[in-house]
């Protein structure tokens, strides 16, 4: 049964969205695949490597949370490409998922997405999902490269500076990111609404 | 500042602290339902339609968000869906109950519906995926250690891609009641997990779909996070006796929207 949120003129309706639930425990099975965390194959020519962890407001890590990140290819452009569940190790489909590990960790091996527009700050779309989380989260992860990209970036001048680092990655000295989620704390992670 | 912790062992973490009895979840979730009404009563804009903030739900107290969403035009890629074929997934991964050379245990039903975007347009040629547990109540997750029987002839997990008109259809068993370590005494509906993705990558969702006429549903702290009954129905699959096959399977059919809005019941005109 659908329900219609609100009339729209001319007629139209807008349906009222599905209620989302937890992931809940158990979703591993269900949603792991062996290709998932490798959007390229490791180590291949111009691969980046995204890790990070999950923490809860304890700091504890959280070792049943899901994350997935979409990204544009390195030129801007948005991969429409299919076989993001039988990786070909050629085509680049740009979507990617990880589960956390005993230690909340969780990785990517991708390409480091492009601006979409000149001058625009490039960065990863990202779900975030965990048992205990009673619903899905959007977030994103920004590169930590162009600063004055990032400087220009509206969303991010509209933040505290805590708030502002939450969304960007870190890069390490062997060219990796870093990228850590805080579901609250001091370093609470901002979440999108759409 | 909350420090780094060293990791707990993910079976430790499945029973809450407290572990209260039903009792004083069930009176936990009757105050929040009544604050929620009233706030709306009271014309308050409600943001959510599942609540983050719902500790009867009590891993959900140190895994929920605490600051209020932040409201954002999506951007670039956020207006894309990664792209989905037949490539990824065979016909075959729709029929959970032929994934072994047995048949498993358990009551025979269908599940199909059509999945559409908030203006009514069927999301084509995307990934459904499901998981759930067996006619006995349990998950062959390792983690799993409710002990009832396991089904050597069924895994519970299964893909599909909808089709041209926004279809999908899987055949598999009724799952079981689940019990729970949230509170003394507590079980799970019967349910089935679903992961969506849309035509954006705004309005993917993960969700549970019910069975309708279940007792657990007023005792269930994570279907009574959502606070509205007309949300919470949304959520239950329909008996269709034309879906029915004779002498074969049961028939449910369950329509989905994805909008990639938390919650717009109250919006006014010129909100996001």
């Amino acid at each position: 049964m659908t329900i219609i949120e609100k009339q729209l003129p001319e007629g139209d309706t807008y349906l009222r969205g599905t209620p989302g639930q937890t992931i809940g425990p158990f979703f591993k099975f269900g949603l792991e695949y062996d290709g998932g965390p490798y959007v390229v194959p490791p180590h291949a020519p111009g691969a980046l490597f995204l890790r990070g962890n999950v923490y809860d407001g304890a700091g504890y890590a959280i070792p049943d949370a899901l994350v997935e990140i979409f990204g544009a290819d390195t030129d801007g452009t948005i991969p429409q490409t299919r076989g993001s569940l039988h990786r070909d190790g050629h085509g680049f489909t740009g979507w990617g998922r990880s589960a956390t590990d005993d230690e909340g960790k969780y990785f990517f091996w991708t390409r480091t997405p492009g601006a979409t527009e000149p001058g625009k700050a490039p960065f990863f779309a990202v779900m975030l999902f965990a048992r205990g989380l009673p619903n899905k989260l959007h977030t994103r992860i920004y590169l930590p490269d162009d600063e004055a990209a990032l400087a220009a970036d509206p969303l991010l001048s509209s933040l505290s500076p805590s708030e502002r680092a939450s969304l960007i990655a870190t890069r390490d000295e062997d060219g990796s990111l870093r990228h850590d989620l805080w579901m609250q704390g001091e370093k609470e992670t901002v979440f999108f609404a759409y | 500042m909350a420090e780094v912790q060293a990791a707990r062992k993910p079976e430790e973490m499945l029973a809450s602290d407290d572990f209260p009895p039903q009792r004083q979840i069930s009176d936990e979730i009757a105050a929040i339902h009544e604050r929620h009404r009233k706030e709306v009563e009271g014309g308050a804009r409600v943001d959510q339609t599942t609540l983050y903030d719902f500790a009867p739900y009590r891993s959900s107290i140190l895994r929920h968000p605490t600051k209020n969403p932040r409201l954002v035009d999506p951007e670039s890629i956020e207006l894309w869906s990664p792209a989905y074929g037949q490539r990824d997934v065979s016909e075959i991964e729709a029929d959970l109950t032929l994934q072994h050379r047995g048949e498993p245990l358990g009551e025979r039903i269908t599940i199909e519906g059509r999945i559409l975007d908030g203006w009514g347009r069927p999301v084509t040629n995307q990934l459904v995926e499901i998981w759930q547990a067996n006619s006995a109540g349990r998950y062959i997750h390792q983690r799993d250690q409710h002990p009832a029987p396991l089904d050597p002839n069924f895994t519970g997990a299964g893909r599909t891609i909808t089709d041209d008109n926004g279809w999908y259809k899987f055949t598999t068993i009724k799952p079981g009641p689940y019990p729970w370590k949230n509170h003394i005494n507590a079980w799970r509906p019967a349910h089935i997990h679903f992961s969506l993705f849309g035509s954006k990558f705004t309005q993917r969702l993960v969700t549970q779909v019910y069975f309708p006429g279940d007792p657990l549903f007023a005792l269930d702290p994570i279907y009574q996070s959502i606070p509205d009954q007309r949300d919470r129905d949304r959520l239950l699959a329909t008996y269709d006796h034309d879906l029915t096959v004779p002498e074969f399977s049961m028939g449910y059919r369950w329509d989905i929207v994805l909008t990639g809005k938390h919650a717009t019941w109250f919006e006014t005109e010129g909100d996001h």
